[in-house]
C-alpha cells in the first residue's frame, strides 16, 4: 500500500502549485488516474484526506477520474480501448498488443480555487 | 462547484520526482556501460536465491553487483555477499518498493564505470514497484511455480510493467502441479509477446538460457547505446 505516500506528492504538489499563484485557497484537486497507474482509486481518496491534515488542504477533495487503457493496434493501425486489463488485444479485432499508449498516467490537470 | 471557484489547469505528472531520478540514473548507467536489470516478485518467489545463483555464475565473466531491497532486515545482502561480489542493502523501514532515488543514494561510493551488470532487487510485492521507475534497462517479474498459474491476470500491472517474465522454482513443478501452458496463457493475454523463461536457481535448470538472455541484452543495450543519439533512450519502458 503505497497511496498515502502518493496522496503526500500530490498535497505538496498542489501546494507548490497554490504557493507560485500567490496562495490560491484549493478546495478542489482534479486528477487523472491510469487503470495501470499501479494506483487504487478508493485507498487514495482515503489517503488524500489523511494527507491533507495540519496542511492548507485540509478539507479540500480530491477528484478523481479514471483513465482507462488504450492500446495500439498494428493491425487497425488505430488506438483502441482493452477489454480489461486481463486481456491486452484489440477490442474492435481481437488482435493480442502489448502497446499501451494510455493508462500509465497519473496526473494533477486542475486545481479548483477560490476565486 | 458554486460561481465562486474556478478551476486552474495544471498537468503535473505525480510521479515527476521519480521519473526525473529514474531518467537521470538511466542516463548514468548508459554511460558507464552498465547494464542494470531490476527484479519484482511476491515475496518468497525466489529473487535472493535466483539472484545469489546469477551473481555466481556471470562474475566469472563480468563485473557484477547487486542492490537489494528490504523493509527491515539485511538478510538477503548477507546471502548475495556469498557470492563475493559488492552487494548492497536498502532497508526502506515501511516503504514497499523501492525508488528512484533510493537507488541514487545507494550507489554512492560504487563506480560504475567498473561494472558491467547492476542488479537491483525490488522488495517483494507484486503492487507497488510497477509505479516507479528505476532507471533499470531491463525489468524481470518473477513468478513461482508455487504461486500458481493465475498470478498475471491477479497482478496485470506489474506483469505489464516488466520486459520479461521468470518461473522459478521449476523443479517443484510436477509435486505442485503446475499449469505451464496455463501460466503462459495468462502471462501473454496481459503482456502480448513477453518473453518467458523457466528455470530453477536450485537444480540450475534453465540458468543457462536466463544468462544467456541476459549476455544478449546487454550486447543489445550497448548497441542501442552507440548507434543512438545520446537522447533517444529515455523511452525504454
Amino acid at each position: 500500500m503505497h497511496e498515502l505516500s502518493i496522496a503526500m506528492s500530490i498535497v505538496e504538489l498542489a501546494q507548490e502549485e497554490s504557493d507560485r499563484r500567490g496562495g490560491v485557497q484549493i478546495k478542489a484537486i482534479h486528477l487523472r488516474l491510469g487503470l495501470l497507474s499501479g494506483v487504487v482509486k478508493d485507498a487514495l481518496v482515503s489517503s488524500y484526506e489523511m494527507a491533507c491534515e495540519d496542511t492548507p488542504l485540509q478539507g479540500s477533495r480530491l477528484q478523481v477520474e479514471e483513465v482507462p487503457v488504450l492500446v495500439f493496434c498494428r493491425k487497425c493501425d488505430a488506438q483502441r480501448p482493452v477489454h480489461s486489463t486481463q486481456l491486452f488485444c484489440c477490442s474492435e479485432c481481437g488482435t493480442p498488443t502489448g502497446e499501451v499508449v494510455q493508462g500509465k498516467e497519473l496526473l494533477v490537470v486542475g486545481l479548483e480555487v477560490e476565486e | 462547484m458554486n460561481s465562486k471557484t474556478r478551476i486552474i489547469e495544471v498537468r503535473e505528472n505525480v510521479f515527476k520526482q521519480n521519473d526525473i531520478v529514474a531518467r537521470a540514473l538511466r542516463e548514468r548507467f548508459r554511460d558507464a556501460g552498465v547494464f542494470a536489470v531490476s527484479l519484482v516478485s511476491s515475496p518468497g518467489a525466489g529473487k535472493t536465491a535466483l539472484l545469489e545463483k546469477t551473481l555466481t555464475l556471470l562474475r566469472q565473466q563480468f563485473r557484477v553487483a547487486a542492490l537489494v531491497g528490504d523493509l527491515a532486515t539485511e538478510n538477503d545482502a548477507a546471502r548475495l555477499a556469498r557470492s563475493q561480489v559488492p552487494v548492497k542493502q536498502i532497508i526502506t523501514g515501511t516503504v514497499c518498493h523501492l525508488e528512484a532515488a533510493m537507488i541514487e543514494r545507494s550507489l554512492e561510493g560504487w563506480r560504475l564505470d567498473e561494472l558491467d551488470f547492476l542488479f537491483m532487487e525490488n522488495v517483494g510485492n507484486l503492487v507497488c514497484p510497477s509505479s516507479y521507475d528505476l532507471g533499470e534497462d531491463l525489468r524481470l517479474v518473477l513468478l513461482s511455480v508455487t504461486e500458481g498459474e493465475d498470478k498475471p491476470l491477479k497482478y496485470p500491472t506489474i506483469f505489464n510493467s516488466a520486459d520479461v517474465a521468470v518461473i522459478t522454482k521449476a523443479d517443484l513443478a510436477e509435486a505442485v502441479e503446475f499449469d505451464a501452458v496455463a501460466a503462459n496463457r495468462n502471462i501473454q493475454a496481459v503482456r502480448p509477446g513477453m518473453t518467458v523463461m523457466s528455470l530453477s536457481a536450485k537444480s540450475s535448470a534453465g540458468m543457462q538460457q536466463f544468462l544467456d538472455l541476459l549476455r544478449s541484452r546487454r550486447a543489445l543495450a550497448r548497441e542501442m547505446s552507440t548507434s543512438q543519439p545520446a537522447n533517444a533512450s529515455a523511452a525504454s519502458d
